[in-house]
């Protein structure tokens, strides 16, 4: 935000005279329509994303029509949705029912607010920006649940049910495992975070205490991809068993708030993730860091959350749903205690007496176990490689 | 066993309750009087020698032309120890007809007795659930039965074609074929 | 005497009036993605946890029986297609059969091995939608469209043979509608090289060995030997339960003594015996042994003489009086026909004992004590057609 101040001194200089708080609350402002209005775009690249590799990952080519390549395809269903019918049940409870998709974008977009995309490119650098996520990201369960009890429709009140259950509790291991990379770098902002990896790949908070950081990066992302409501953690918008779970009786634009949630919550998740893990808005070598005088920072941000997406969206088309008490087992048995463990190893490894910055942890076990994962997956990449090429082969023949 | 055999086992466990048989047919049957079926059924399962474990299909057949008029219940067993097959025949009078359920020998029968029920009008004593399966549960008759003759309207629909429209098609008008005529109603109202 | 039967019997707890206060009933509504047609399931529920389901069918009932009445033999075909409208080669083989065995027809074995042929593909074809939409209501939605995709081929072979994709009316009373076209063999056996490398070791590994849908499956709707039988149920969802029964094997029909494949039982190798996943499993086997059969069919075929595939077709199907109760392995277990003939034209009375309408019979009994989501994977396991259940 302090940009944009600079920014609108520098425009308007009249405005240095105007009482301090009335620049910052334009600066505010300002800053706050670009973050959202960027913020807001994001889900129609998402979906038209999901539809394409959903297609690919099927066998089929997904939306081609309507553009090249279907690349108009989610403008025109925001149109469409935009203009449709936004049909009211008789006995919902207005106020709920018109309230909750606000919430749930509330809980979805708010974190933005903190996410950095350069040094000083970030709407606000609190200094409790993990703090901050955590707190916000329970707003978007009481959405959930207004939606499910207001349509007054039993399927939705299942559907709502269910998400409050979910989120509730990958939530735990979620914000424990939050702590994992803030006890590392000691700071809960997530400006100081990222910088604390600078200075390469093998700075990244994903390579540190190997194969303990990993381990946190990827419960980290099953809890991520639970609070998201994405398959493989999708009960409450089951498709097959409650037909739209929560959101069943939304049509028209209220239904497109929904979508534009969930995939705004998604690309959260994985800007998050990459901002603790993978090093935020780091390129993963110095050099990379600058295109002659334009920082690469957002770029490279956006390459990691996507890719992290990527991953979410290839998961959703693989893999079948977990029942509600197989994902509460999930949540309870399996991803907190990992939490608990982890959060207790490395605070212990941390503040190793034996040297200033603690157990030398990384030359002596991380780094030989990094190189041994490493080439084993190269080998096993090769022989599938190899497999493939064979069985191509058996079929030609 | 073949036919033959089952036959007279039956026989001999139930005398003057085996009422007739046809050995030669393509599906040999055994005819059983109506208030022993249940017993039958029974020896038929639970005998070690026949352990007619399964019940495949149940169906009415209504004869309103045969001497005498009758309806029956014709129960097809299988045995899955021994593989053979047999038939056994119930002969109900086909007003008020009535017999007693298997639904306790064979599970199966539950299902097949209430569409027994809903086509034909059959009543089975002791079922647990008596209700039509297949039909809307106030569609009144039984649709199977020979006499049966499509009702004029049902909640208010037609379920034939009215007079009318047969009149109109025999006098030659096309009823239900194109081209159809697609001008709105107010097409000739003048706006403002 | 009341002739709608409409009034619950006593002891039922379906009155909505007397629920207990923490227990709803939830219609599973005709409408439903997940119903596999248009079946309500009136589920009794306490939170997730299922007390009591009463499946309503009826919603598809065409008067298949009626109709059977009034069109002679040849013009029950296309009726008896739309009953089990995903695996229709089976129905109209199974009505042949019926009709054949009361009127004295015998096929020549030429006849018979298209027979098979055909059948084969269809159980291969069946599998694959009963598979593909299996996986997509327990929550994978890919293999849907894999399997689709490779079902579309053997779809194309069919119209290539008979013009429909469909619904064939390709099995007629004493021979077929249409003689195989030329070049069908080496169609039918690319076909058949794809799938046996790709398809079917893709389905193994990407569904049925997957770690979460064993875990959704392994467990539920466990069905004992006892009450598989007591219930009639037969086919993959019987061999599920760990009875080795196949009419194929114990009385078979169309020269399926000439062929030699196995019979794939379920073993309870994940959870308890009879769970959905052995039925599951039982029926990704089949198409492999499905698979096997075509091969040696259409070894078979290339080697006997060819017949015309309508000589023994009668110009006028006229049974003698009698009655006849034949049953045939359909992809859904033993699709069963009792025909009544009065010596004329049309048939007397035509009952057809579908496989799917029994196993709906022990659901009420299965869901007891599930949970929500285990009812949609009850319901996917037994594979049923809502077309059969209700012809």
């Amino acid at each position: 935000m302090d940009i944009t101040y600079d920014m609108l001194l520098g425009l308007v200089p009249p405005l240095a005279d105007a009482p301090h708080w009335l620049l910052i609350l334009i600066a505010a402002a300002l800053t706050g329509v670009i973050c959202f209005t960027f913020a807001g775009i994001g889900p129609i690249v998402y979906v038209y994303g999901e539809r394409k590799i959903a297609g690919f990952m099927q066998d089929r080519l997904g939306p081609m029509r309507v553009g090249k390549w279907g690349l108009l395809q989610t403008i025109a269903d925001a149109v469409k949705l935009m203009f449709k019918e936004a049909i009211f049940p008789k006995n919902v409870d207005r106020k709920l029912f018109l309230l909750a998709p606000f919430m749930v974008n509330i809980g979805a977009f708010l974190p933005f607010v903190v996410l950095p995309w350069g040094g000083r490119l970030q709407p606000a650098d609190l200094n409790i920006g993990v703090f901050y996520i955590a707190a916000i990201a329970s707003i978007s369960t009481i959405g959930l649940i207004m939606a499910g009890w207001a349509s007054n429709n039993k399927y939705a009140l299942f559907g709502g049910m269910r998400a409050a259950a979910q989120i509730i509790s990958y939530e735990i291991p979620a914000l424990m495992l939050l702590l994992v990379p803030v006890m590392i770098v000691g700071s809960l902002s997530l400006q100081d975070i990222v910088t604390y990896q600078a200075g390469g790949l093998q700075n990244w908070l994903l390579f540190r205490y190997f194969p303990l950081m990993p381990i946190a990066f990827v419960a980290f992302f099953v809890a991520g991809l639970a609070e998201c409501n994405r398959t493989p953690f999708d009960i409450p918008e089951a498709e097959s068993e409650l037909v739209a779970g929560f959101h069943t009786e939304y049509s028209g634009f209220f239904f497109a708030m929904f979508m534009m949630a969930e995939y705004t919550e998604m690309f959260v998740i994985s800007a998050v993730s990459s901002v603790l893990f993978l090093g935020g808005y780091l390129a993963p070598h110095p050099a990379l860091q600058t295109l002659g005088p334009v920082p690469l920072g957002w770029f490279w941000l956006i390459v990691k959350a996507w890719s992290l997406l990527f991953v979410m969206m290839w998961l959703r088309w693989t893999l079948p749903r977990l029942r509600v008490d197989q994902l509460m087992y999930v949540a309870w048995k399996v991803l907190v205690p990992i939490a608990f463990t982890l959060v207790i190893v490395v605070g212990g490894l941390i503040l190793w007496p034996a040297t200033a910055n603690g157990f030398p942890w990384d030359r002596w076990v991380g780094w030989p176990l990094t190189l041994g994962v490493m080439s084993f997956l190269i080998m096993v990449m090769i022989r599938a490689l190899r497999w493939n090429r064979q069985r191509a082969g058996e079929l030609a023949a | 066993m073949d036919a033959k055999a089952i036959h007279d086992a039956l026989v001999g466990r139930f005398g003057e309750k085996i009422l007739s048989a046809d050995l030669e047919a393509v599906s040999p049957f055994a005819v059983v009087a109506t208030e022993a079926i249940v017993e039958v059924a029974e020896f038929c399962k639970s005998d070690s020698a026949l352990a007619m474990d399964n019940l495949m299909c149940l169906s009415g057949v209504d004869y309103p032309k045969e001497e005498p008029p009758r309806m029956e219940v014709v129960y097809h067993l299988y045995s899955y120890t021994h593989h053979h097959t047999f038939a056994l025949k119930v002969h109900l009078p086909r007003e008020n007809p009535a017999v007693a359920t298997v639904e306790r020998l064979w599970g199966v029968a539950n299902f097949h007795e209430r569409e027994c029920w809903d086509m034909f009008g059959i009543v089975f004593a002791g079922h647990s659930d008596m209700r039509r399966i297949l039909l809307p549960d106030d569609w009144e008759g039984h649709p199977l039965r020979k006499d049966w003759e499509d009702p004029e309207y049902y909640n208010g629909m037609h379920v034939k074609p009215t007079e009318q429209m047969a009149e109109r098609a025999m006098g030659g008008e096309a009823i239900g074929v194109g081209p159809f005529d697609f001008t709105p109603p107010n097409a000739n109202v003048e706006t403002e | 005497m009341s002739s709608t039967g409409f009034a619950p019997p006593p002891g039922d707890t379906w009155d909505y009036d007397a629920l207990d206060t923490d227990e709803m009933i939830l219609q599973m509504g005709p409408q439903h993605p997940a119903t596999h047609g248009v079946l309500r399931v009136e589920l009794r529920t306490d939170g997730e946890v299922v007390r009591a389901a009463r499946p309503h069918i009826g919603y598809l009932h065409r008067c298949f029986e009626k109709h059977a009445e009034n069109v002679d033999y040849p013009g029950v075909m296309p009726y008896a297609d739309r009953m089990d409208y995903v695996a229709s080669m089976g129905n109209t083989l199974g009505f042949a059969l019926a009709v054949e065995k009361l009127a004295g027809i015998e096929t020549s074995p030429y006849v018979n091995t298209i027979r098979v042929i055909v059948a084969e593909l269809q159980r291969i074809a069946s599998h694959c939608v009963a598979i593909g939409t299996y996986a997509m209501d327990i929550g994978a939605f890919t293999p849907f469209l894999h399997l689709l995709r490779d079902r579309e081929k053997i779809l194309d072979l069919f119209e290539w043979t008979c013009g429909a994709r469909l619904l064939y009316n390709y099995n007629w009373v004493g021979g077929m509608s249409h003689d195989l076209p030329d070049g069908f063999a080496r169609a039918t056996r690319d076909l058949l090289r794809e799938f046996d490398a790709v398809t079917y070791p893709e389905l193994v590994d990407l569904i049925i060995t997957n770690k979460i849908f064993i875990k959704r499956l392994a467990d539920v709707g466990v069905c004992s030997t006892e009450l598989a039988i007591s219930y009639d149920l037969t086919g993959p969802n019987l061999r599920g339960s760990g009875l080795a029964r196949d009419l194929r094997k114990d009385a078979p029909y169309c020269g399926y003594e000439n062929y030699d494949f196995e019979i794939p039982v379920g073993d309870g190798r994940f959870g308890p015996l009879g769970s959905c996943l052995d039925r599951t499993w039982v029926r990704v086997v089949e198409m492999q042994e499905s698979s096997k059969i075509i091969h040696q069919a259409l070894n078979r075929l290339e080697k006997m003489e060819k017949t015309d595939v309508h000589e023994t077709v009668p110009r006028r199907v006229k049974p003698p009086k009698g009655e006849v109760y034949c049953r045939s392995e359909a992809p859904r277990g033993q699709l069963g026909y009792y025909v009544v003939s009065d010596g004329g034209v049309n048939p007397y009375r035509v009952k057809v004992k579908s496989p799917c309408f029994t196993a709906l019979s022990v659901f009420h009994h299965m869901a007891k004590g599930m949970m929500i989501a285990d009812v949609v994977a009850l319901i996917g396991s037994f594979d049923i057609v809502l077309g059969e259940i209700d012809r």
